[in-house]
């Protein structure tokens, strides 16, 4: 919403100053966006009297003036065809910024001659676009400020213009009328009351609005017009021109400006239909499917039945509350012009200017709700302007429906306002701000006036009575805590989990990504995902249809992107959800780790090594142990599809897998453009379970002053046997004395072979035996040797290693 | 010089000039082992007389433990010149490179949702979370934004696929993180201190804008909490993220569907030599918006707008995030270059608290 500082004080009488005003209005929640001061950019140029003109000896176009200036006489080339002696003009000094130039002056030197500033024409000034010579003055004295002088003779070319943002629910400030209450209601000034005569009627309208009576009930309440006939559709008077100029408007003719301007000036959008080009009366009803119009702005609009249209005998004239049309608009030609103020549905209105894409200022008002109870005066007053302006004798007003009724009362609480504001508001001051807004009282009900739609309960009330106060004024209260003492945690389990994961997969020298939730269909597929549930149905780009499935896809894109930036090593995670389906809560908590090639730099000690499986699963492990999850665990192979299916495994309890860690199928980085070796683990934070009783309290601590035997097997077995095989048997061998089994060594490979048999492999285990009660014999030892042998050769089909 | 005075001078000067540890031990041995020339002679005092045994005695003694001591100090300078030629001998360049060892880090999002945390869970505040895809009932409607409403459309809302079989109108990827107010309060009933930190969705890619970023919603819900509670709580919050003495926030009316009265909150702040300073200067920063609870919020809520009032209020974590550390481009938060990554990440064992301040 754009408006003049003098275009505003037509409603508010007000000496505040242009800063004063536009810090009222942001604090009033009328944000300033912009204020534009011709007067700050015009600021330095004064006037100035050229005593000589003289031809410049070295250019036939060019005349050295020597001109009178508040610095004594200077000597200035110029080239204007109108540089004479005798006229007054606006002089630029070196060292003034020229607007319309975009330059700040220096002392030039113009074929020789030295020039100290220049006289500017109005585009240099961007007064306008004239630029066939110089300003010249029909007044002024030497030295005065051009912005004086503007201000005195035309004060238009130096209005500050104010853009202001709107918020939604505020309709009625869509009127400089509106604004001007507001800051009215704020005190900074008095509202200037609106004088509304009806004009009389010479004839009766012989156009006639017609609503469907179905459209009555909601979408169009009530249509008034009425026609003028014998006008002169000239150009707007400079002062409305300069108005409309001013907010960005391009002046078209004294008809289209005068609808402009009451748009502007008391949000009242008007059309105005060229009489000779309407056959019939004006029915307003629903489009039929198949019609369209070639509308205003000369685009052609395909209507639906959902549309509601100004239609007569050779069809539809005009979009509803949103635009006209070309064919019955006002041209030069008008001379008998019929005046529309209607009163339209904002739900329709919104609905249909969505559907055509039409941005115009008649919808950005409807579709927000402008004051129904205005309609009549908007067009009287709309009516004798036309009259001024374009001449011409006025019909009666006719009129279809009727004003719909939007009285309702709420009532103000001033304890209340108070109490939810926190600022203390005298009752009467509650009362007056409202009243000053247009609210009437019947005891404590505020009645509210017909152009705030947005004012639909108490909390309105507050709002407006907090608003007007100023928020800038609120001062802070302490918030108590509910209760005293020390906080309680506030962190779920499963967020103490979250937390617990991100920093200690960073802290095993993962660097933590945040990649977006949506994915490429291509991608999202290669991880199970890319069905229609997850699917984006307005994705802002074809890499972002979908939900991710998983957080590997989003880190193997990271991943290619860094190595495409020549970065090979990498350590990526992220933390975050993955969407299982469509529905609000199918998504999971994922903790993700990703490891491409080598584990380290070059270095003395030949640390640099590719990455493989088993460092995706040491993180893995570290990370399950970090939140809590069980030691004992089994590995499965049951693996999706993007891993390497005989080099990854699950880690899982049952058929509840915690995580999955290893290699990512080949496949899959080659589809995405990663160079690999890559390894990665995915961990489900919510599937590890959680304590069931919580307590701080840890088991007692059992020491043994008995000394613990360590024992190592070596077993020859299949080189298909799994190593948690033979670990688990030997476990198994006496669950009392055993506490510890772990694989110390595997010899595998060709040589292996050449010792043990062709598809054999050695697995060295050793285990730890802690006696309880009393010391181990030579006998116990051997005794417990033999089950174990047995266990794990029985398990493995394998037999000791001789 | 009697035997006694020979004995020592002999034995001291041999010890001193011993070489090594073998030719030393051969001397105590001569000296006080079993058949050593000291012990020898103790052994003949049995045949003495008393007199002469309690003189000649004491000397033996004397000279057999300045004897022994000798042979210890010896036997230590021995050790230590042994030592120093083995040290001498054992040289590193320590200037070499360590073993590898990968350093991680925290992304300045987690970094900062853990700030967050950090403070309002000291005000007493809870965490609370909810679904990311949302229905249009907890995005919009719950918040007082009914279908037809202006704000709707200025959400940029991404829509989900919706199955033409399906009547329901489609979910949508929340805009904001205000559904998870609804839900809280659906959970957990009156009063409630709740933040909720999270990805939200808008369909919207420049310079300054992602189509997901990260917003954190606060909400207080009790008898009698107030707009100027609002105030004092955000005062605090900005004071202890930005870690500066003072701040000063201005609060402007506005308009927000699920608020009533709303205001944007502006921060005071400058921009002297392009670095943002918090607290001080004659400049403006909008940070957040915020207001009471609209009535028909908490009843969507399941609470009782006649018992209940409350606060709620809604920041994005990355702004926050780009202001505190001066991170330019909002965009690069998401693009997880290594070199960002490791510039304006954070170390995994720095974890904000409150006692320990928030950043290093």
């Amino acid at each position: 919403m754009k408006f003049t500082l003098s275009w505003l004080k037509d409603h508010l009488d007000t000496s505040a100053s242009l800063e004063e005003i536009a810090e009222t209005l942001t604090d009033l929640g009328l944000e300033v966006e912009e204020v534009v001061n011709p007067a700050a950019r015009l600021a330095p140029f004064t006037l100035a009297h050229v005593q000589h003109a003289e031809q410049h000896p070295d250019a036939d176009r060019l005349r050295v003036c020597t001109v009178l200036t508040d610095e004594g006489e200077k000597t200035i080339v110029c080239g204007a065809p109108n540089a004479r002696a005798g006229i007054t003009v606006v002089l630029a000094k070196p060292g003034d910024y020229v607007p319309g130039l975009d330059v700040t002056l220096g002392i030039g030197k113009i074929r020789g001659i030295e020039s100290m500033g220049m006289m500017c024409s109005e585009r240099e000034l961007e007064l306008s676009d004239e630029h066939n010579g110089i300003i010249e003055l029909p007044s002024g004295a030497v030295g005065d400020k051009y912005i004086d002088w503007l201000a005195e003779n035309r004060p238009e070319a130096v209005d500050p213009m104010i853009h202001i943002k709107i918020t939604p629910n505020r309709p009625d400030a869509l009127g400089v009328r509106g604004v001007a209450r507001d800051l009215a209601a704020r005190g900074l000034g008095v509202l200037k009351p609106l004088q509304v005569d009806p004009v009389p009627g010479g004839f009766d309208s012989p156009v006639k609005p017609v609503i469907d009576a179905d459209l009555k009930a909601r979408g169009c309440p009530v249509f008034a017009g009425r026609l003028i006939r014998g006008v002169t559709n000239g150009e707007s008077p400079d002062w409305l021109k300069a108005r409309l100029t001013a907010i960005g408007l391009r002046p078209i003719s004294a008809l289209v400006d005068i609808t402009n301007f009451f748009t502007y000036d008391l949000n009242r959008p008007l059309h105005v239909f060229d009489a000779a080009k309407v056959r019939g009366d004006l029915r307003i009803r629903l489009a039929r499917e198949g019609e369209e119009i070639l509308a205003l702005d000369g685009k052609t609009y395909a209507l639906k039945p959902s549309m509601m249209v100004i239609a007569d005998d050779n069809g539809v004239e005009s979009i509803a509350g949103i635009m006209g049309g070309e064919v019955s608009g006002c041209t030069g030609a008008t001379t008998d012009v019929f005046l529309e103020s209607a009163y339209w549905d904002p739900i329709t209105i919104a609905a249909t200017g969505r559907a055509l894409k039409i941005n115009s200022d008649a919808r950005y008002r409807f579709e927000r709700g402008i004051d129904p109870a205005f309609t009549i005066d908007g067009l009287e007053l709309a009516t004798q302007m036309v009259l001024d302006l374009c001449g011409g004798e006025a019909s009666g007003i006719t009129v279809d429906g009727a004003i719909p009724d939007t009285a309702r009362a709420y009532q103000l609480d001033p304890a209340r306002v108070i109490s939810l504001v926190g600022m203390d508001i005298p009752a009467a001051e509650q009362q007056r701000t409202l009243t000053a807004l247009g609210f009437t009282f019947t005891g404590d009900m505020a009645n509210v006036p017909s152009w705030r739609p947005d004012v639909l309960g108490e909390a309105d009330l507050v709002e407006e009575v907090a608003r007007i106060a100023s928020l800038t004024k609120l001062v802070g209260k302490p918030l108590p805590r509910e209760g005293a003492g020390v906080p309680q945690a506030i962190l779920t389990p499963l967020q103490v989990r979250e937390k617990t994961a991100r920093r200690g997969i960073a802290a095993l020298g993962y660097n933590e990504c945040v990649t977006y939730s949506f994915i490429d269909a291509a991608s999202a597929t290669l991880f199970g995902g890319g069905a229609d549930a997850t699917r984006v149905e307005n994705p802002i780009s074809s890499e972002m249809t979908h939900l991710r499935p998983d957080l590997l896809p989003g880190l193997l894109q990271a991943a290619a992107r860094n190595q495409a930036r020549g970065v090979t090593d990498l350590a990526l995670f992220e933390v975050g959800p993955a969407f299982t389906g469509g529905e609000p809560g199918e998504q999971v908590l994922q903790a993700a780790g990703l490891l491409v090639g080598a584990s380290a730099p070059r270095d003395p000690w030949g640390s640099r090594r590719p990455v493989d499986s088993y460092d995706a699963k040491a993180d893995a492990e570290a990370i399950l142990a970090a939140i809590g999850a069980p030691a004992r665990v089994q590995i499965n192979r049951k693996l999706d599809g993007w891993w390497h299916p005989g080099r990854s495994g699950n880690i899982a309890l049952g058929p509840n897998v915690l995580a999955t860690f290893g290699e990512v199928h080949p496949k899959v980085l080659r589809e995405m453009g990663v160079k690999g070796p890559a390894v990665a683990f995915t961990l489900w934070l919510d599937r590890a379970p959680f304590p069931k009783v919580k307590t701080p309290t840890r088991p007692a601590l059992v020491l043994s002053d008995l000394h613990a035997v360590e024992r190592d097997f070596a077993f020859v077995v299949d080189t298909s046997v799994e190593a948690l095989t033979a670990v688990n048997a030997a476990f198994g061998a006496d669950k009392a004395l055993i506490t510890d089994v772990s694989v110390f060594d595997q010899f595998t490979g060709p040589k292996a072979e050449e010792q043990m048999g062709a598809g054999k492999k050695s697995l060295a285990l050793a285990v730890r035996l802690q006696p309880r009660d009393k010391s181990l014999t030579d006998a116990d030892i051997a005794a417990v040797s033999a089950k174990i042998i047995d266990k794990v050769s029985r398990a493995t089909g394998g037999a000791l290693r001789k | 010089m009697d035997a006694l005075d020979q004995l020592k001078s002999k034995y001291l000067e041999g010890i001193a000039a011993a070489s090594d540890e073998a030719a030393l031990e051969e001397l105590r041995l001569a000296a006080l082992g079993k058949k050593g020339e000291i012990s020898l002679k103790m052994r003949e005092l049995g045949g003495m007389s008393p007199e002469e045994r309690q003189t000649t005695g004491a000397a033996l003694n004397v000279l057999k433990t300045e004897i022994d001591a000798a042979v210890r100090a010896k036997k230590e300078a021995l050790a230590d010149a042994m030592l120093d030629a083995r040290l001498r001998s054992e040289w590193l360049d320590v200037t070499l490179p360590a073993r590898p060892r990968r350093v991680g880090t925290i992304h300045p999002v987690s970094q900062v949702m853990d700030e967050v945390t950090a403070i309002f869970a000291d005000m007493g505040f809870a965490v609370a979370e909810g679904p990311q895809v949302e229905s249009d009932w907890y995005n919009f409607d719950a918040l007082n934004i009914a279908p037809e409403h202006p704000a709707r459309q200025e959400h940029d809302t991404f829509f989900m696929a919706r199955d033409p079989n399906d009547p329901r109108p489609p979910h949508v990827l929340r805009t904001h993180t205000s559904p998870v107010q609804i839900r809280a309060m659906q959970a957990q009933g009156a009063p409630v201190r709740v933040i909720a930190p999270g990805r939200v969705y808008r369909m919207d890619m420049d310079q300054t804008h992602a189509p997901m970023f990260h917003q954190v919603e606060g909400m207080a819900i009790g008898r009698d909490i107030s707009m100027a509670n609002l105030k004092w709580t955000l005062e605090e919050f900005c004071k202890a993220f930005f870690e500066v003495p003072n701040v000063e926030l201005r609060f402007r009316a506005s308009h927000f569907p699920f608020t009533e009265p709303s205001a944007e909150v502006d921060i005071r702040c400058s921009w002297a030599g392009g670095q943002l300073k918090i607290g001080e200067g004659d400049s403006w920063l909008e940070i957040l918006g915020s207001g009471m609870m609209q009535p028909k919020v908490l009843a969507a809520g399941g609470i009782d707008p006649t018992q209940w009032q409350g606060f709620a209020f809604g920041m994005g974590i990355d702004r926050i995030a780009m202001l505190k550390y001066g991170i330019p481009d909002l965009r690069a938060f998401f693009e997880s270059d290594l070199r960002w990554l490791k510039h304006y990440g954070f170390a995994a064992l720095d974890l904000p608290t409150v006692f320990g301040g928030l950043s290093k």
